[in-house]
């Protein structure tokens, strides 16, 4: 019977299947962090249990750590307390962690792709939502709850339900200016926060097929978004492309076997799919979030809609509530919307593609003297290729700061977070209220928008510059 | 995990939509290392911003089951969100549809999420708003939700439905089935990698 790729990865790990049980899903790697992880050590430790695969295990600092001042003692007591408790629970159970200051320290999700320790047909997890990242390979990610990470922890496997299976197909070209990121919010308008619900998305199509792997990278991130379990791209030239080198890349025989391997990771003609979406990149234009959900989008032509246009009576009232939060007026032209702060960063857009982008944007042009603008590599290793570009003295000379390696402003557990009322265009994936800070506004974009905008202060398009003088 | 058999107890109707988890519980709040405690962050922002909020209402303050629109628990993975919750005192949600991820996690923390159909929903919120002191009881072994002279069955995974009758923890269950994980272990492609630093 012809199969989807997700089911051939899914296929290939089952460890143990029984009816009336979940099957048993074997878990190649397993990517840790500070926030998700001290209960599961708890856990083990209360039933004196080890860490099954410590060599299938890692993990780093990303979450709380500060962007500013590194070397320091993280100064919020409880922030550095989850710290140090991954650090004992690293070094009692025998895995490796990229601590901060560390080169290979960095956002869980950007650090297993740069590693090349993310690669096709592998299964991924992490006590993380935004895990869907890695599906970027052929991967089968997935996000996972702390009890959970126990679980994995201490067998490396994870009861598991077979996932339905959605195809997005994305054919044609995009018009300039529009970017991975502008599909996905698109996507997420058109299915809903809940859309992809049980389903893992295959991502298809020309336009995808056209993508870097960083671009990818940001699709698969927001498949949760659409509350998809995962979301995956079969893997091609591009994806081996990327990895070759790398530090955890197979290598001599070992990578002819694994490429071998990923060449049968497609999915076969007349596979099944549960539901499908088709969308005609031609048609799409930069998009940006009004709401406080990622589903809650628009192309930047677009005005704040009007609750009462909403037909179904749960869709108006969110929106009436999202406005109400956002302290925006329906029939706001969406380039009206002024903002105060621009986040160029988070597993969504902190790769190295993202920042080149938006320097392009910004080489010898000055941001709004109003606005902030916070720069954010995903990684150190991000920063420093950023670096050895050049790239930090073109945002430092545009009047934007210049960061350390972490999640930063996407959920403000660290110092960088939004005051209340602050309003910011952010290149991250969440809108939801108080996300960015308490009381803080967010419009989700993508990172030629999050520079256009920090330019003028104000929503704004790349193509929109010209016109504005700027 | 402990047990769950059948709870009764009083309901509060929380009338949105979409609740994600950073409402449940925000970030700022997710910093303990313990599995306990998280009550203080329980939809912090609406408490502390909405007087009538309903979990600022008196009548709804010794409610141990929360009744809430569509799409509950949607955005992170936190597991902080479900403990929040039974720390703030509930044993069960209900709602038309919960986000994948934070229904998994209920599973596995002992809170019990509760499919009803959206009428059924609007049909407690009216009731408990009419009166706040209704008990509602809600059987697992049974299948039903109860209140009044109503009574509604609701779906439900039977090995799911077995785990939480038992508090069974999930570990235990897969450590019998070592002998698989053994055999599946050897025969793992070689090219795959190792998470140990390398030269
Ligand atoms: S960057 Fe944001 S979304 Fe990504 S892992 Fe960090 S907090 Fe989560």
């Amino acid at each position: 019977m012809p199969k989807t790729l997700a089911e051939k990865v899914y296929e290939a790990h089952v460890v143990r299947s029984a009816a009336g049980e979940p099957d048993l899903l074997y878990i190649d790697l397993h990517l840790v962090h500070e926030v998700t992880s001290p209960q599961a050590f708890d856990g083990l430790r209360a039933a004196g249990r080890t860490v099954r695969r410590p060599d299938l295990t890692m993990a780093t600092e990303d979450h709380n750590v500060p962007t500013l001042d590194i070397l320091a003692p993280i100064a919020d007591p409880v922030s550095r307390a989850q710290i140090e408790a991954l650090r004992a629970n690293a070094a009692e159970f025998g895995i490796r962690l990229a601590p901060m200051g560390d080169r290979d320290q960095g956002i869980v999700h950007v650090i297993g792709p740069q590693l090349g320790l993310t690669q096709p047909g592998m299964t991924i997890v992490c006590g993380d939502s935004h895990t869907s990242t890695h599906g970027a390979f052929g991967a089968l990610a997935f996000g996972i709850g702390t009890s959970e990470v126990e679980h994995v922890l201490a067998t490396q496997t994870l009861p598991q339900y077979r996932p339905k299976q959605m195809a997005v197909t994305v054919n044609g070209e995009l018009p300039p200016g529009v970017s991975a990121k502008d599909i996905i919010l698109a996507v997420i308008a058109q299915i809903g926060t809940n859309g992809a619900q049980g389903h893992v998305i295959e991502y298809r199509g020309s336009a995808i097929e056209a993508l870097s792997m960083e671009a990818r990278m940001t699709i698969c991130n927001m498949s949760i978004e659409a509350g998809a379990k995962a979301g995956l791209i079969a893997p091609d030239q591009t994806t081996t492309d990327f990895l070759k080198g790398r530090p955890h890349a197979p290598q001599g025989a070992d990578w002819d076997a694994a490429v071998e391997y990923w060449s049968t990771l497609r999915t076969d003609e007349g596979a099944v799919f549960d539901a499908e979406v088709v969308i005609d990149a031609a048609t799409l234009s930069p998009f940006v979030t009004w709401g406080t959900n990622p589903g809650q989008g628009l192309p930047i032509e677009g005005v704040v809609p009007d609750p009462a246009d909403f037909a179904d009576e749960g869709q108006r009232k969110a929106a009436e509530q999202a406005l109400a939060y956002m302290g925006l007026t329906p029939g706001t032209p969406l380039r009206e919307i002024e903002v105060d702060t621009v986040f160029l960063g988070s597993c969504t857009n902190g790769r190295i593609e993202d920042l080149r982008v938006a320097a392009e944007l910004l080489r010898g042009r000055k941001i709004d003297p109003g606005t902030r603008m916070l720069v954010v590599p995903g990684s150190v290793g991000v920063k420093a290729q950023a670096e050895a570009e050049g790239l930090d003295t073109v945002f430092l000379e545009a009047g934007a700061e210049w960061r350390g390696a972490g999640c930063s402003m996407c959920l403000g557990m660290n110092p960088d977070q939004l005051k209340p009322g602050e309003r910011s265009a952010s290149t991250s994936n969440r809108n939801f209220q108080g996300r960015q800070g308490k009381g803080g506004r967010t419009h989700l974009v993508s990172p030629s928008v999050a520079a256009a905008t920090a330019l003028t202060g104000k929503l704004t398009a790349p193509a929109d510059l010209e016109m504005a003088g700027v | 995990m402990d047990a769950f058999t059948t709870h009764t107890g009083t309901a509060a109707p929380l009338r949105r939509s979409a609740v994600d988890t950073d409402q449940i519980i925000p970030a700022e709040y997710l910093k303990r290392i313990t599995r306990t405690g998280f009550e203080d962050g329980l939809f912090i922002a609406w408490r502390t911003n909405e007087p009538d909020f309903v979990l600022n209402q008196p009548q709804y303050a010794a409610a141990s089951i929360l009744v809430a629109g569509p799409d509950f628990g949607t955005g992170s993975s936190r597991e902080h969100a479900n403990w929040a919750l039974l720390d703030g005192g509930f044993r069960v949600v209900i709602s038309s549809r919960f986000a994948d991820i934070f229904r998994n996690n209920s599973t596995k923390s002992g809170l019990l999420t509760v499919v009803l159909p959206q009428d059924q929903v609007e049909a407690l919120w009216t009731a408990v708003e009419a009166d706040p002191a209704l008990p509602v009881t809600v059987d697992l072994q049974a299948r039903t939700v109860a209140y009044g002279d109503t009574v509604v069955p609701f779906e439900i995974d039977d090995y799911v439905r077995w785990r939480l009758l038992e508090g069974l923890d999930d570990v235990g269950l897969t450590e019998r089935h070592l002998g698989d994980i053994e055999a599946f272990e050897a025969n793992r492609p070689g090219f795959l990698p190792k998470a140990q630093p390398v030269a």
